[in-house]
């Protein structure tokens, strides 16, 4: 559907910075190497040819046993154009750390809070990187597989009720 | 012993004509607020039991209706709105979201409203049907005038009545003896 994407892709990064790159069901990805995460969605962005001017979804992927153990997904459509592509970004739990696209497209500032407070990634020059979702008295990220399923940390509760602190 | 029967006689009417003036203040979070909606529109009209219309402030408020899911980050302005309302003051939940939680078993939501502030009627249903929310309706009224709303028991026993322990029992049915239920109602849910 979009070939012509990966093909310039292709053509422009010519030093790894593709990792790998693929097409499923008519839609066409691309892994990108951490470090040209910004410069290869800019000349997505720029490019005459892909015109990707409209961010769709911005979100990651927790895969716990695989190292790196954290996909950031990125989808981008060209309205000029009608074609769409996926791009995958690995981050590693240690250095859990992208840098941020919302100088590219200035629509993913709140997808990049909620991966942030979903799974941790930090994103490196984002505006205003807050909590968008839970409240900012919680710890930890919810949607990593290794945050308990029935934990719960609430805010207020009824004293003299069974499970109730007091 | 005069007195008491005055008490009795005069506590029965204000319960009579506070079951039948309820002013509600419906906090709707989520979907089951369109089952709401039709409940309180002409053709189920939940004006014919005296719920007549809902106020948007907590302040002029006695009935709380809890119409949808909670979450823990809503939990502190829940309170705050029952906090606000005048007392006696009852309080409904509307959808299995509300009773306990419904389907949802995670991090963000609470199991149950009655975790943080008390409920006197449950009505379960995803979303109940408008019959259901009536009948709770009719459940809460008949609760009112025998007395026995949580705000209400509380009320008394801060007035230094005997307040007797099992307050909920079902409806139409004699309190067996032996019955020694939670006076705030409620299954018992332990967090794991």
């Amino acid at each position: 559907m979009a070939q012509i994407i990966l093909d310039r892709l292709v053509a422009e990064f010519t030093n790894g910075e593709l990792e790998q790159i693929g097409s499923q069901h008519g839609n066409e990805w691309a892994r990108v190497r951490r470090d040209s995460w910004v410069r290869v969605c800019q000349f997505l962005r720029d490019d005459s040819v892909t015109q990707l001017n409209m961010p769709i979804d911005l979100t990651a992927v927790d895969r716990v046993e695989r190292d790196p153990r954290f996909d950031v997904v990125l989808h981008a459509y060209s309205v000029a154009k009608k074609h769409r592509v996926r791009l995958y970004a690995g981050v590693p739990e240690d250095d859990c750390m992208l840098d941020s696209v919302v100088g590219v497209w200035p629509g993913f500032d709140w997808f990049e809070r909620e991966a942030y407070d979903m799974y941790g990634v930090r994103f490196r020059g984002h505006p205003d990187l807050r909590r968008i979702l839970m409240y900012p008295e919680f710890v930890g990220h919810p949607l990593r597989k290794d945050y308990p399923k029935e934990k719960r940390q609430p805010l207020v509760r009824r004293s003299g009720i069974p499970g109730s602190p007091e | 012993m005069g007195l008491e029967i005055y008490n009795s006689t005069v506590q029965a009417a204000v319960n009579w004509a506070r079951k039948f003036s309820l002013f509600q203040y419906p906090f709707v979070t989520a979907c089951c607020g369109m089952e709401f909606m039709s409940t309180a529109a002409p053709k189920y009209d939940l004006a014919r039991f005296g719920a007549e219309f809902p106020r948007f402030s907590p302040r002029q408020a006695d009935l709380l209706i809890i119409v949808g899911t909670i979450t823990e980050r809503q939990a502190p302005a829940l309170r705050r709105v029952y906090d606000q309302m005048c007392e006696p003051k009852w309080v409904v939940a509307f959808g299995v979201c509300a009773s306990t939680g419904g389907f949802y078993q995670n991090y963000s939501t609470v199991p149950g409203a009655d975790q943080i502030i008390p409920v006197d009627v449950y009505i379960p249903g995803c979303p109940p049907r408008p019959e259901q929310v009536l009948d709770g309706l009719i459940l809460l009224q008949e609760r009112i005038q025998r007395g026995e709303g949580h705000s209400q028991i509380v009320l008394k026993a801060e007035a230094g009545h005997d307040v007797p322990v099992a307050a909920i029992r079902p409806r139409n049915r004699a309190l067996p003896a032996s019955a020694n239920f939670p006076s705030t109602g409620g299954p018992d849910r332990t967090e794991k």
